[in-house]
């Protein structure tokens, strides 16, 4: 079925499933890097999938104090949802819980786009009154950005008063590798997962990027909305509907989420070069992608599309 | 650039309401020398008063400025009005966007009600600069008002909004603020007398009122976004707003959610 190759590696012929989604991007700061990290991880903690978390969330990068708002050292996270709504619900409970929370940390909108959804100017009320609002010109752009100061234990948390959704975000870009054995394939994922996050303006949700319970729509168990991805299941091996050779013997994905179609494209480019060149070494078999068959996701990304090492044209277009 | 130079001193008050970049884009020299700026019964026109040179563009120079020139840039909604010399009274009262630069000194109330825009001074500013003129609900509503010298006193009274950035100040700087930001390298007695919000930031100050209560030192995130604002404004009040300050909190005898920061010893 392979009628592709990479580096050697076999690629199967195949798109990647991908739909749209509400996405933005948050800037935490902090005094030390270290404590922006810490807030950023906690922040984007048990966002794995948009169904059972209520949102995917991820660290896009670390920011030097030249690149954030107060000049001290950041972190730039992600967070998607299925709509603006949701997206807002999720994004109140998470600097809620973890941000405001968190010692020294303050937060800043970080991306522009056309859904304004209000962050700081809801927060606030956790000051009981005593919170105030300050419009200040940021430098960089000129324009006037509106804070909200609630006073806490250690001072002020700071936070913008609201973040900006974009259009056009993308969840669900993702690729699959087949290996031999569990360390040898995991470290190719691994691999994969690097390349992927060195693009911008993408995540990739799950633990280490990496996840081993790829799913399919369905199942035979009566109410299930989603079920394991048998086809890919090593101890499935020899059904009929299984995709394994007999020599696969583990199966990892990695899934991105981006805030532009692009970005998950040229993610998606970077890991299976990535995963292609350290494949033979770690005895990949082939890489392949996952789709419902392509009725349920707008956006498609043809691994053929992707051989090449930069982009022809705009990839991921339906 | 639009040119009006001033042929000699103005015998009485002038208004400058209707003197700007966009009523005058529309009309010939010999219009526009028509327009009425007189306040008595003398029935004085621009062309009376100055040489006018109109190329339709947005921005206006006024050469030659006097004490007597009133409202200079009230109003004002886009494009730019330099003034060479003094003006009088309300300069940029009530304007919404644009620019006016006076090489002079200006009157009381500049930027009265001011809701966005720039209004630069360079020399000194009378009493009640971005203050409220009797019966108004505000002062300085959302514009930033700069100002190289010195202020009167009542600087900022019953501000809403907005930023004034000024040399000195004398007493009552930013008394009865609603909200906004003051920073001043020094302002006199009594700062921030029955303020509600906002902030007054001073490097000196004089006798404070006994309703505001010491805070401490604070390194609050809040002051390096204020240091980067101001930076491109004054060095000056940049390298205040990031040094070592001690905040006031107050004015308690009102809402007491202002704040005044000083320098601390």
């Amino acid at each position: 079925m392979a009628d592709l190759t990479l580096n050697g590696i076999p690629v199967i012929d195949t798109f990647a499933e991908a739909f749209d989604v509400a996405g933005t991007a948050l800037i935490i700061t902090n005094d030390t890097a270290k404590w922006a990290m810490i807030a950023a991880v906690t922040m984007t903690g048990f966002a794995t999938s948009v169904i059972g978390c209520g949102a995917e969330a991820g660290i896009d990068c670390e920011l030097s104090p030249e690149e954030t708002p107060d000049g001290r050292p950041g972190v730039r996270v992600l967070l998607f949802g299925f709509e603006p709504n949701g997206l807002k619900d999720q994004l109140l409970k998470r600097v809620g819980q973890c941000i405001l929370t968190c010692p020294g940390t303050a937060c800043y909108a970080g991306v522009d786009g056309p859904h304004k959804i209000k962050l700081g100017g809801a927060i606030r009320y956790f000051g009981d009154g005593f919170a105030v609002a300050k419009r200040l010109t940021d430098p960089g752009s000129g324009k006037a950005r509106r804070y909200w100061r609630v006073p806490v234990m250690d001072g002020e948390f700071l936070c913008e008063d609201f973040v900006r959704a974009v259009d056009g975000a993308v969840g669900g870009g993702n690729l699959l590798f087949l290996g031999r054995n569990h360390a040898e394939t995991l470290k190719v994922a691994e691999i994969a997962v690097d390349a992927a996050r060195s693009v911008a303006d993408v995540i990739l949700p799950f633990p280490g990027g990496i996840v081993r319970s790829g799913s399919k729509v369905g199942a035979r168990t009566k109410g299930m909305m989603a079920s394991t991805n048998d086809a890919y299941c090593p101890t499935l091996k020899g059904r009929a509907g299984s995709e394994l050779a007999a020599e696969v013997g583990v199966v990892l994905e990695i899934v991105i989420d981006g805030l532009t179609s692009r970005s998950v494209a040229e993610s998606m480019r970077a890991a299976l070069h990535a995963s292609t060149e350290a494949g033979a070494a770690h005895g990949l078999v082939a890489v392949t992608a996952g789709n419902y068959g392509g009725n349920l996701g707008r956006h498609h990304y043809h691994l053929k599309d992707l051989l090449s090492k930069e982009p022809a044209s705009e990839a991921g277009a339906a | 650039m639009s040119t009006l130079t001033l042929r000699q001193e103005p015998p009485e008050r002038l208004d400058f309401l209707h003197v700007n970049p966009l009523s005058l884009s529309g009309l010939s020299e010999a219009e526009a020398a028509r327009l009425p700026i007189g306040t008595s019964r003398r029935g004085l026109t621009l062309g009376d008063v100055f040489a006018i040179s109109l190329d339709g563009s947005d921005s206006l120079t006024i050469e030659g400025g006097s004490s007597r020139f009133d409202s200079v840039g009230a109003s004002l909604s886009g494009g730019s009005i330099r003034v060479v010399g003094d003006v009088g009274q309300r300069l940029g009262a009530g304007m919404a966007s644009g620019a006016v630069t006076v090489t002079g000194s200006a009157g009381p109330y500049a930027g009265s009600g001011a809701k966005g825009g720039t209004i630069t001074i360079e020399g000194d500013a009378g009493d009640h600069a971005g203050g409220a003129v009797y019966a108004a609900k505000a002062g300085l509503d959302g514009a930033t008002l700069v100002i190289r010298g010195s202020a009167g006193d009542y600087l900022g009274d019953r501000m809403r909004r907005g930023l004034i950035l000024v040399g000195s100040a004398g007493a009552h700087a930013g008394s009865r603020m609603i909200a906004g930001t003051i920073a001043a390298l020094s302002v006199g007695d009594h700062p921030g007398y029955g303020m509600r919000r906002g902030t007054i930031l001073a490097g000196g100050h004089g006798a404070l009122s006994p309703s505001f209560v010491e805070t401490g030192t604070h390194d609050l995130v809040f002051l390096r976004l204020l240091a980067r604002s101001l930076r491109a404004l004054s060095p000056a009040h940049a390298d205040l707003a990031a040094g070592a300050l001690k905040r006031y909190s107050g004015d308690l005898a009102t809402l007491g959610k202002g704040e005044l920061w000083v320098t601390a010893a």
